[in-house]
């Protein structure tokens, strides 16, 4: 699965979609999801919660490891997806249709900043050596 | 960069579409695809592991028996009938533990012993250190010419008899911890995953056709992921996690291994008389949302304990551990456990947790 070039990326793996009232849906990318295997847990962060850009804000959890998931821009989380509850394997189903959280950024210009699908690319090729 | 070490099943693992990790400097599975399918496959019908990176070592020569009475804390002398095998600890003289190991009784004259991956090296040299000290005139010879292939599940001795017919005659009436020498195949009726199985050890080059004729027969491969959490929920303890050299097989959940009652000495001994373990290992099972791992806090009445293994449980759908915790924890006791910055509710119970394909906890 190639990454969708409609989205942005960042190096720590979560992928970035612009909606069109400006706000952000955050998830994590096929390679993540690959490399962590069958998820078994994911903890959102509380709606309303204000983020730093870089700064952890998320757990996703396989059968294998624990990983965290870190906030794409600085901005404030909007929603989460309460569907992965009880159905975390879809990340792993579904990486680019499973949504963690929506975020408003703080400025669009940070969101813009963000890797495209082949500078992610590069860095997941850089990664494999 | 050390390269790692590879099994001779490497490139049958690769040609299957194993991902490849660095497991205590082997390059071995993790999975081949989805750890939780693997993991039900095996409780449900049967896979196979590649356990190659295991050691095989033979003691052979008059007074075998003798030795291994001392050198272990289970006791020799209760395996009698030819290929019955015994699990047990391997102690200092600290009663703190080498390894756990099997062994199998097969004459007189030679026992085999199956010891971890990771602490072979270290423990043939302290077999043979002691050897050269109470019985000189043994032979200990690692097997480095021999593969080994575990197959575990319901269905697993069966396909084992399709592809090897000719040790089905040697090997059906074995009981649970038997094991059949069929000459290049040894045939055990034992495994790390709490289901019926067995574990043959063969040529090394004869290990790669073996593989793929159990997989052409509908035995699927199973990752060393899976390997973990089938072993977990069976309660079976994991070298360099639940026990290493820090601790005793006493406070490691090993105590039913330990033969204190006989007149016997064996190495470790005396230690273990004198120093009455304060802590025990205990199941957990999480009841918030969350995954247990090893080496997060537990928090008692009694005092602080810690997780040694912790996953989540394909079978029961929970997140299971074992923990060492203070010996007045008892079973049914409300603990906490420690995860990042909350701390979340577990009960105690006994395990194992599920065995021969069923959940054991309610």
């Amino acid at each position: 699965m190639s990454n969708p070039t409609n989205l942005k990326y960042t190096a720590s793996h979560e992928w970035v979609k612009t909606e069109a009232d400006g706000t952000i849906t955050v998830g994590i990318t096929q390679h993540a999801q690959e490399l962590l295997g069958d998820m078994v847990f994911v903890e959102a962060p509380a709606a309303g919660r204000k983020l730093k850009a870089k700064e952890e804000c998320a757990v996703v959890e396989s059968v294998k490891a624990a990983a965290d998931v870190y906030a794409p821009v600085s901005g404030t989380v909007t929603a989460v997806n309460g569907d992965l509850d009880s159905a975390p394997e879809k990340i792993n189903s579904d990486p680019y249709g499973s949504w963690i959280f929506k975020m408003k950024p703080d400025s669009a210009a940070d969101v813009a900043a963000l890797l495209d699908a082949a500078a992610y690319q590069a860095v997941v090729d850089s990664e494999a050596h | 960069m050390t390269t790692l070490k590879q099994t001779p099943l490497n490139a049958a693992h690769r040609a299957m579409g194993a991902k490849m990790v660095d497991f205590g400097g082997w390059d071995m599975p993790v999975n081949y695809g989805s750890q939780i399918d693997e993991h039900h496959q095996v409780r449900n019908d049967c896979g196979m592991f590649d356990v190659c990176h295991m050691r095989v070592v033979d003691a052979k020569g008059d007074g075998v028996r003798a030795f291994l009475r001392y050198l272990l804390a289970n006791n020799a002398d209760k395996i009698t009938v030819p290929g019955k095998a015994l699990y047990s600890a391997m102690l200092r003289p600290d009663g703190h533990v080498i390894d756990d190991l099997i062994i199998y009784f097969m004459t007189e004259q030679w026992f085999r012993i199956v010891v971890n991956a990771g602490t072979a090296d270290k423990d043939i040299a302290w077999m043979k250190e002691q050897a050269a000290t109470h019985a000189p005139k043994l032979t200990i010879t690692s097997r480095d010419d021999l593969a080994m292939v575990a197959i575990q599940g319901p269905n697993a001795r069966a396909k084992v008899w399709q592809v090897l017919p000719q040790t089905k005659a040697a090997t059906e009436n074995l009981v649970n911890f038997q094991a059949a020498d069929c000459g290049e195949y040894f045939v055990a009726r034992t495994g790390y995953t709490g289901e019926d199985g067995f574990e043959v050890m063969l040529p090394k080059e004869k290990v790669e056709s073996f593989w793929y004729e159990l997989n052409k027969v509908g035995v699927k491969p199973i990752g060393l992921g899976a390997r973990d959490t089938l072993r977990l929920e069976a309660g079976m303890n994991l070298y360099g996690q639940d026990m290493d050299e820090t601790v005793g097989p006493l406070e490691s959940g090993l105590g039913w291994t330990v033969d204190l009652k006989s007149e016997r000495d064996f190495i470790g001994k005396a230690a273990l008389l004198t120093n009455p373990p304060t802590k025990k290992l205990v199941g957990l099972v999480l009841l918030d949302r969350g995954v247990l791992r090893g080496h997060q806090k537990v928090k008692t009445p009694h005092g602080d304990g810690e997780i040694t293994s912790g996953s989540f449980s394909p079978t029961l759908e929970k997140s299971i551990a074992l923990a060492r915790v203070p010996n007045e924890v008892q079973v049914g006791d409300s603990v906490q456990v420690e995860i990042r910055d909350k701390l979340l509710n577990a009960k105690v119970v006994k395990y194992p947790f599920a065995r021969n394909g069923k959940g054991l906890i309610s």
